[in-house]
């Protein structure tokens, strides 16, 4: 497997100009000879195809959801971190770039951070154009708050909305397209394979999901925007329908997985409240700026948490990490909490969380900026947990929420297959070990508005491609992995549901390779993942029938891929002995308890070759170069 | 909590459908709607039923995904509150609830609970967005906006598409929607210089969707999961009268 970052050469901050002018571009009269496939309309992938439409390439997008609205990216709340510096406190793309690769632990491409700091600024101009309805000052001007792992304020928002309101924006330009005759979109369309003909992507496989169909689609290229893989858990932050299918399938296809084990968990999550839990509910990281964390000291309290006095309580990130205090980075505050909570001071009837206390800062901005900041999350949690949070503290706990690995790309975000794109959280490029609060939606954006219109097209005017009919035999080959794949599913008729297996595996994920992990435990999840797989495959029950509109049967086919996936996840985990980040390997830590690198032996990107189900998966490595930023111990303290 | 569903099933758009009963069993008032689902689902998957298909995503009333008829209600009992969260602690051991799907004649039923809602993006194409393209804007702080202006575009915009103003509607008439998107552009500098082509073009798709006529009923307003108000819808219909007006050859 070839990793060539293809990073251009010359100063950090001239890379992306000098790269754009080296670009071949394809003549704006022969765009529309080149179909470009898009595969997923979050924000990276609604973004890409709205802009690719306005280019004039001839683009097809396709979503499982039934409108490019619904797409995962609706939930996020917090919102999107650019380098304006408006608040002029200090900010610029240098910082941007340099918080997010020390917030990364330093497992991320500079050059790619860098570009993605650069951006930034032309996605709130891009979206304030659209009518994106950000937070503004009485002035008129936008707004900003401060979020995790950052001591600036450059977070743009719409209350609690922003993933809502971004994603609108998106879809709006995209609904424009499709009515100017630029995109074709095919809604409740599941991408099942991804068809390679001579080493390069030409295609995709599809199951119409109302009809059951298998319908076939090739082009010049392929662009997976199709988000992230954290229900491998089960139990995540994420929408129920999110999964690993399309890149798995790419990756059983040729494409490298990068750094499978990185993924995020989120300090501020309501906690499951009983067996039968379907998900779980973020309480936007915003809440931190104005909410303090604390347990009660004494493991028996047994009183309301406003009835502990302040000499008993322990506010232990602003005890432990006095400069950063409730606003550490995402991996620290959730091990910190986890291990509150595994010594006894858990909070709630399950004692599985910690308080989350708004009372000083009521008293000190009014009640009104606080509904005003956090009013819809306030009501989210009520209508959750029947509890208040003006009068009573929170009870938060660390959830599964975002994966910062994905397919490898490089620099022009193609991955291992010539031909094959990956944008958005889909890919890995971006965040390293761990991912900043508000960089995600910066990540897609910045990739399906800016990034990948232009790249593709430094790959399509390079390539002479013949069409590649839908009859030819890589597509007819392809197809017939995947109805024979369905057949079998249908076929099991065992007597457990797919929602079983799943929950199965999740927990069995979450133990072994979730916030913390340890050689033993890796190995024990990598003898019993096989174990579970051979008995889904011969217990799983799948009602119905695959020619109509089956939820179970379409469940079933992301169940199998995560538990073919969660073995490579546990690979990476076990074979990258350091932590960083969020991978945090017992046998690594400092002596205060935080993640302890090892950048002579690990200083690099895991990418994985796939070998065959079952078999043990090749290792390859993309050595990671700091020029620019100094490697150092994090330090938040 | 022990309850009793009497489900619409319907295996596609050409089957005339029907009610089915289900005694849903170890409801716990924690639970939501949608999970009290699953459990049923579940159960009818391990005695070798059919689940009931429905649709669903986010969990937490963003999406817009989910959407029933709960005791003829959208959404069921609960204000400002979408199915996925509705929690069973609404209800009381012994409950008879009916689920059925949205009905409009703009919503073809294709499963079950699941209907077809892909009018709402043809009535978004007509007009539903501001012209820019991708890097051809100014400084995002070049125009500034008054808070106020602002304020009143976000909370037209936090329609989360799910429907249920059309299931209200005794005309099954979609303005609610339509009208909070105009409302979120008109409300912002950036939105003017469409803003009366705007509202022409996307009633226009409105009506040719097949949506009724809106005779300021206001059951819209109470079903709305996110608290949309028909001011909007008065909003529109000044706008749209204006538009009339401009819109009359010279
Ligand atoms: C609750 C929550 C809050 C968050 N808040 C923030 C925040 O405040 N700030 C921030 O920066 N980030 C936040 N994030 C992270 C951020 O929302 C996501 O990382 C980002 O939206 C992902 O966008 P995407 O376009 O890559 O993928 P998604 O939005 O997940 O879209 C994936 C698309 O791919 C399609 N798809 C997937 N597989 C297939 C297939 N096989 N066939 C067909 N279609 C397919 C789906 O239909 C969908 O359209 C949050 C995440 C969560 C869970
Ligand atoms: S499932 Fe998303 S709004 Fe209910």
């Amino acid at each position: 497997m070839q990793l060539n970052s293809g990073v251009p050469a010359g100063p950090i901050a001239d890379k992306w100009d000098n790269h754009r002018f080296e670009m071949k571009l394809v003549n704006p009269a022969n765009k529309r000879k080149y179909d470009v496939i898009i595969v997923g309309t979050g924000l990276a992938g609604a973004s890409a195809a709205a802009t690719m439409g306005e280019l004039g390439y001839n683009v097809k997008v396709f979503t499982y959801h039934d409108s490019p609205r619904r797409a995962h990216s609706i939930a996020a709340q917090g919102g999107i971190n650019a380098a304006k510096n408006y608040q002029n406190d200090g900010d610029s793309v240098f910082r941007l770039f340099y918080d997010t690769v020390k917030g990364g632990d330093f497992r991320s491409r500079e050059a790619n951070v860098y570009r993605l700091a650069q951006i930034s600024l032309n996605i709130i101009d891009q979206a304030v154009a659209q009518g994106v309805p950000f937070a503004r000052e009485y002035g008129g001007l936008l707004a900003n708050r401060s979020f995790g792992g950052a001591q600036v304020s450059r977070t743009f928002y719409a209350r609690g909305q922003t993933g809502q309101q971004l994603l609108l924006g998106a879809y709006q330009a995209l609904e424009r397209q499709i009515a100017a005759g630029t995109v074709e979109i095919a809604t409740r369309h599941e991408m099942m394979d991804v068809v390679v003909v001579d080493g390069v992507a030409r295609g995709i496989v599809t199951r119409n999901m109302v009809t059951g169909q298998l319908e076939s689609y090739t082009g010049d290229a392929v662009v997976l925007a199709t988000g992230g893989y954290s229900n491998v858990f089960f139990l995540s932050t994420n929408a129920k329908h999110c999964n690993v299918t399309a890149t798995w399938r790419a990756h059983r296809r040729g494409a490298g997985f990068a750094n499978p084990c990185f993924t995020q968990i989120h300090p501020t999550c309501i906690p499951p409240s009983g067996e039968y839990q379907s998900k779980l509910t973020l309480m936007s990281e915003s809440l931190r700026n104005d909410g303090r964390i604390w347990v009660p000291e004494d493991k028996e309290e047994k009183r309301a948490p406003r009835d502990i006095p302040e000499g008993e309580r322990d506010y232990y990130l602003e005890r432990l990490y006095p400069s950063f205090g409730n606003l550490t980075p995402r991996d620290i505050a959730s091990r910190r909490a986890k291990e509150m909570v595994d010594a006894g001071h858990g909070v709630g009837e399950r004692e599985n969380g910690v308080y989350l206390d708004f009372k000083d800062a009521i008293e000190r901005l009014g009640r009104d900026t606080i509904s005003e900041r956090y009013g819809n999350l306030f009501e989210m949690y009520e209508k959750i947990t029947g509890e208040n949070p003006y009068d009573r503290p929170m009870r938060i706990y660390p959830a599964p929420h975002y994966t910062m690995g994905g397919l490898w790309v490089d620099y022009d975000l193609m991955t291992t297959v010539p031909g094959l794109f990956a944008i958005g959280e889909a890919n890995f490029s971006d965040h390293g070990a761990n991912r900043l609060g508000a960089s995600a939606l910066m990540q897609g954006l910045a990739d399906g508005y800016f990034v990948i219109p232009m790249t593709i097209g430094n790959y399509l005017a390079r390539v002479s491609h013949q069409p590649v009919p839908t009859d030819h035999s890589a597509v007819k080959d392809a197809e017939k992995d995947v109805r024979d794949r369905l057949d079998r599913l249908m076929s099991v008729n065992g007597n457990r549901t797919v929602d079983d297996f799943h929950i199965e595996l999740g927990r069995l994920i979450w133990n072994e390779c979730g916030m913390e992990r340890s050689k033993e435990g890796l190995e024990r999840a990598l003898r019993q993942i096989p174990e579970l797989r051979e008995r889904f495959w011969n217990e799983v029950r799948v009602p119905g029938s695959a020619a109509d509109l089956n939820q179970s049967l379409e469940k079933a086919g992301r169940v199998a891929d995560f538990l073919e996936f969660g073995e490579v996840m546990c690979y990476d985990a076990l074979t990258r002995v350091e932590s960083c980040g969020a991978h945090y390997r017992v046998e690594h830590t400092t002596e205060e308890g935080e993640a302890k690198r090892d950048d002579e032996r690990y200083a690099h990107v895991a990418v994985w070759e796939f070998t065959g189900v079952g078999e043990a998966p090749n290792r390859h490595v993309e050595a990671l170069e700091f020029d620019n930023v100094q490697l150092s111990q994090r330090s938040y303290k | 909590m022990k309850l009793t569903l009497h489900v619409w099933r319907q295996k596609g758009p050409d089957d005339s459908g029907r009610h089915e009963r289900y005694e849903a069993e170890d409801v716990t008032p924690d639970m939501s709607f949608l999970e009290m689902l699953d459990l049923v689902n579940n159960r009818l998957t391990e005695t070798g039923g059919e689940p009931i298909a429905f649709e669903h995503d986010c969990r937490e009333g963003i999406c817009g995904s989910c959407g029933m008829m709960i005791n003829g209600v959208p959404h069921g009992p609960k204000s400002m509150t979408s199915a996925c969260q509705l929690h069973m602690r609404s209800f009381k051991d012994g409950d008879e609830i009916w689920i059925e799907p949205w009905k409009a004649l703009a919503f073809p039923v294709l499963k079950d609970l699941v209907v077809d809602r892909s009018s709402f993006d043809r009535i978004i194409q007509a007009g539903g967005y501001i012209s820019v393209r991708t890097g051809s804007a100014p400084d995002g702080n070049a125009i500034p906006v008054p808070k106020e202006d602002a304020d009143a575009a976000f909370d037209a915009a936090t329609c989360i598409g799910c429907a249920a103003c059309v299931a209200a509607c005794p005309n099954a008439s979609a303005m609610l929607f339509t009208s909070a998107k105009v409302a979120h552009l008109a409300h912002m500098p950036q939105g003017q210089t469409e803003r009366y082509d705007r509202v022409l073009s996307m009633v226009a798709q409105h009506d040719a969707e097949g949506f009724g006529n809106c005779t300021n009923h206001g059951a819209c307003q109470e079903a709305c999961p996110k608290g949309i108000s028909i001011d909007y819808i008065a909003q529109l219909n000044r706008d749209l009268i204006k538009a009339t007006l401009l819109d009359r050859p010279e």
